[in-house]
């Protein structure tokens, strides 16, 4: 039996945008002052009055080719359980490398420690038995979905199904695990 | 019968509150590197309810050694559904705020100096109380005034009525939500309540007249936005900017600042003279038809459309999806609502369309709410107060206001051969100078009092202009009332203290019981604390103290809410109907029907723009800005700009600019350009709350402009009083001239 893949559906028509998931990530995940883990990206076309816009919330894209992972030169950056992206701080010297790698700016340096930090899809929760990340369980739009992306009777796999959706810059081949609905 | 019924509790009692926390469906697989576990999961876990705006959302609050790590929604609440918009996640950011005020303090300069002496609560009471006495001694009760917002005020407007003082007052009236009230009671004998009785979720055809769900960001609402979109319908936002509802929206209309009337009368003429309007149920319940039929005959979408710059088909084809999904159409009716000070016309408009559109009181349109009923404390009756409050110049004004925050105002400014009416204001968690339009007036007003006490959690401008300074506890230290709202359905639920007070703050309840003592009102306080006094109501009303305590919302047995549902129709209107024609109106010399008149909204002058102002999901008002942090993504307002203008203009996105109105009034900070595509060229939008002047907020002080200070005409409602506050122009002055020019003065 195939292992989990863990991956995140955004759901672009319901998103407002709000930041409650960025606000939420910060207090569960204790994210020091000044940076975020996960972020708005709002994104206009025309001219006005012809304009259409989408709005996204983002973070890291958990890519299965993840470059941060390949440039990483001391195994900080790692695949870890459910094919997640995550980073070994105890093995994290700081070099930065793997910001440089990141083509979605998901990355940045704790002040406190000088060691890397992203988003980790919330993991400890999963470990403690709580089957949501923090953003997705404070959005107010039900907009964020996270899964295994390996089971089919998943809400992730069950909307990848039946929406249409795309990933971020899929031209750089990192296969990210992060899913836009359209 | 009135259609909002309380409900008591029978020996049906509670329905099970859902259970928390879902089993776990899958194991992890054991993995060498586990992610450490940020360790933010309370020791205990308090549910109480949210005050970073005033939905009063059900929150659980995670407390570890002693401090709030983080706050998440109650899944047992009906307002929350155990999800949050930002502020209330991120409400720890106001208890642990560095600039929190910490003692009580007495002026000790001149007044808006903002210099203080700490001072015991006890000196500091004192002195509250010596100031109320000697107003009253001189000048009666009804000289001071009351100005509250937010839940804890509830404790200092027992407080005033006890003390016999006619002057309460909250500015969320006749700044915000009051014409939509005035002009939903007209129509349908009912205003639109709060949390407003909509049934968005099951709306097949939303349509939104400026109302920027998903930015302003009551929590419920949104939620039941994004279930709506989900079920696939109809959404039609009217608005001269491009917001995030707008880029949701099957139909967005970007209209001309000012002319929603004149659309809303078109959309009116569509569904009368296409037979499209609900025929049966305003043959039922509806007085005036005839008259609207008639009043409307000539308002075409042609008409329409030079005033409003919407394309007659647009027109036509938006009112036919409203047809179309009927009754299951809502529009709403907006919250703040004060723009242009025709404002309850406006509102009457909206009520008149749902009429049409048989929404109201059916599914996907306005529902009828239910309320807890729960027993009330026992205490004296208070006393019988025969002065009228002082909120208007002349008692033939807005026959249909109350309570006119700006008019107690006006009533304390003292004139040329004129006493002031008021003489001494204790203020309640409003920030006046950036509450009330017209600064001036605000601060002269301040000038003039003998007394003015604030009682507030952070410094804020009005703090500074105090007499005495009276530091509350937050939501998350503090007892309440219990919150009992007319809602889709009954419940209570109860804020309750997840830490205690940091420094030497106080609750609310504690404040006003102690000054209850020294003003001789000893017998009105009979509760030792707030949560003996909730404790008493819940146990008397026969309620589960013990299970509110532990679920934080106790929740009652589900009541119709649609017509199809059993809800006998009543409307509290003259004539028991729904009022298409008011005769009330008309013999109050207004309008029987709403009329767009030609010329009444001003344009902009010449190379001036109207001033727009609305929300980031991130704050209420200035009450959040010097929040940490909610502000790691929004610490400071930007000028929206059209991209033509802007052009026009030079200006590029991110370039900093000032502000000036056309009264020759400049921001006194400056914020960044936002050239963008999202704006109507006649209009420039800002984000209320920034722009802060107070120095004790040292995180928001000069970040942004404040719009509140470019407010300085409004355009009363003289139906009810409420101030239009979108009747203002500005115009751009490149923040290098500015600087460079204030430069050149500080040299010379």
């Amino acid at each position: 039996m195939k292992g989990p893949s863990y991956g995140m559906v955004l759901d672009t028509r319901t998103c407002v945008g709000c930041s409650a998931c960025v606000i939420a990530c910060k207090t569960e995940n204790d994210v020091p002052d000044g940076v975020t883990r996960n972020w708005i990206f709002t994104e206009v076309s025309g001219t006005y009055p012809d304009l259409s816009m989408s709005i996204r919330s983002e973070r890291c894209n958990h890519c299965e080719n993840a470059p941060c992972v390949a440039v990483c030169p001391t195994g900080a950056s790692y695949y870890g359980a459910g094919g997640t992206v995550q980073v070994d701080a105890d093995k994290c010297t700081g070099c930065k490398a793997c910001i440089a790698a990141c083509p979605y700016g998901a990355r940045f340096v704790d002040p406190r420690t000088d060691t890397v930090d992203k988003c980790t899809f919330c993991l400890h929760r999963l470990e403690n038995g709580t089957p949501t990340t923090a953003c997705q369980e404070i959005c107010p739009t039900q907009s964020i979905y996270f899964g295994d992306l390996n089971d089919p009777e998943s809400d992730v796999s069950r909307l990848l199904a039946s929406r249409a959706s795309y990933t971020l810059l899929p031209d750089a081949g990192t296969r990210p695990k992060h899913f836009f609905l359209r | 019968m009135k259609r909002r019924d309380f409900i008591r509790f029978g020996s049906a009692g509670l329905t099970a509150a859902a259970v928390l926390g879902a089993a776990r469906s899958r194991q992890l697989q054991a993995y060498a590197h586990p992610v450490p576990d940020p360790r933010t999961d309370g020791d205990r876990v308090v549910p109480s309810f949210c005050e970073l705006c005033f939905w009063k959302c059900g929150i659980l609050a995670h407390v570890k050694d002693g401090r709030v790590t983080k706050i998440q929604g109650n899944p047992n609440d009906p307002l929350s559904g155990g999800r949050l918009c930002p502020r209330g996640a991120g409400g720890t950011g106001l208890l642990y705020d560095p600039d929190r005020l910490q003692r009580p303090m007495i002026r000790r300069g001149a007044r808006g100096s903002q210099r203080f002496e700490e001072v015991s609560w006890d000196a500091a009471l004192n002195r509250v109380a010596e100031g109320m006495q000697a107003i009253t001694a001189r000048h009666g009760a009804e000289a001071l005034a009351l100005y509250s917002h937010g839940y804890g005020g509830s404790w200092f407007e027992h407080l005033f009525k006890a003390y016999g003082s006619p002057n309460i007052t909250h500015p969320s009236y006749a700044q915000c939500r009051g014409p939509r009230d005035a002009g939903f009671e007209l129509t349908f004998g009912e205003g639109a309540g709060s949390p407003e009785i909509t049934d968005i979720a099951h709306a097949r055809c939303l349509v939104l007249i400026g109302s920027h769900l998903g930015e302003n960001m009551h929590n419920t609402q949104v939620q039941d936005f994004a279930s709506s979109i989900r079920a696939g319908g109809d959404l039609i936002v009217v608005d001269p900017r491009f917001s995030t509802a707008a880029g949701k929206a099957r139909h967005w209309l970007p209209i001309k600042p000012g002319a929603d009337l004149a659309l809303l009368l078109a959309w009116m003429h569509v569904l009368i003279t296409e037979g499209l309007y609900d025929r049966d149920y305003i043959a039922q319940y509806a007085y005036g038809f005839e008259q609207l039929k008639a009043h409307v005959e000539p308002l075409t979408p042609e008409w329409a459309h030079p005033r409003t710059g919407i394309d007659p088909a647009v027109i036509r084809q938006t009112a036919h999806l409203m047809a179309g999904a009927r009754p299951a159409t809502l529009v709403h009716p907006g919250r703040h609502v004060t723009w242009y000070g025709n404002d309850t016309q406006r509102s009457r408009a909206i009520a008149i369309l749902n009429g049409l559109l048989g929404s109201w009181g059916r599914r996907g349109g306005l529902y009828s709410s239910s309320q807890l009923e729960v027993m009330p404390y026992p205490k004296p009756a208070y006393p019988t107060v025969t002065a009228a409050i002082r909120d208007r110049a002349d008692p033939t004004l807005y026959p249909l206001g109350h309570e006119l925050a700006q008019g107690i105002r006006d009533a304390s400014i003292r004139t040329e051969g004129k006493e002031p009416g008021i003489r001494g204001w204790m203020v309640y968690g409003s920030n006046l100078p950036t509450t009330l339009p017209d600064q001036r007036a605000t601060y002269r007003a301040i000038q003039d009092l003998e007394l003015l006490v604030t009682v507030d959690v952070l410094p804020m401008e009005i703090v500074g202009w105090s007499d005495v300074v009276l530091p509350e506890a937050t939501y998350l230290e503090r007892w309440d009332d219990l919150n009992t709202p007319a809602y889709r359905e009954p419940f209570v639920s109860l804020r309750q203290a997840a830490v205690d007070p940091l420094f030497e703050s106080k609750p609310g309840s504690w404040i006003a019981k102690e000054l209850g003592k020294r003003l001789g009102l000893a017998s009105y306080f009979p509760w030792n604390d707030a949560k003996e006094y909730v404790e008493t109501r819940v146990r008397a009303t026969g309620l589960d103290w013990e299970r509110l305590r532990k679920d934080g919302t106790l929740r009652g047995s589900p009541q119709p809410l649609y017509y199809e549902e059993g809800v006998a129709p009543s409307f509290d209107t003259e004539s028991g109907k729904i009022e298409l024609y008011s005769a009330q109106l008309a013999g109050l010399g207004f309008d029987p029907m709403p009329t767009f008149h030609d010329g009444e909204v001003e344009d902009p002058p010449a190379g001036y723009y109207r001033l727009l102002t609305g929300r980031a999901p991130t704050h209420t008002f200035g009450r959040t800005t010097n929040n940490r942090l909610l502000s790691e993504v929004f610490a400071e307002n930007a000028v929206w700009v059209n991209r033509a203008v802007a052009a026009k203009w030079r200006l590029q996105d991110g370039e900093r600019i000032y502000l000036k109105n056309q009264d020759g009034v400049r921001s006194t900070y400056s914020a960044p350009v936002k050239v963008t595509e999202r704006i109507h060229p006649d209009a420039v939008y800002l984000v209320h709350g920034y722009g802060h002047k107070a120095k004790g907020l040292r995180f928001a002080q000069a970040r942004g402009i404040d719009d509140a200070e470019l407010i300085t005409r409004y355009k009363v409602d003289p139906i009810m009083g409420g101030t239009g506050m979108n009747v203002n122009f500005v115009t751009f002055l490149r923040a290098s001239d500015v600087d460079a020019e204030a430069a050149k003065e500080v040299v010379t």
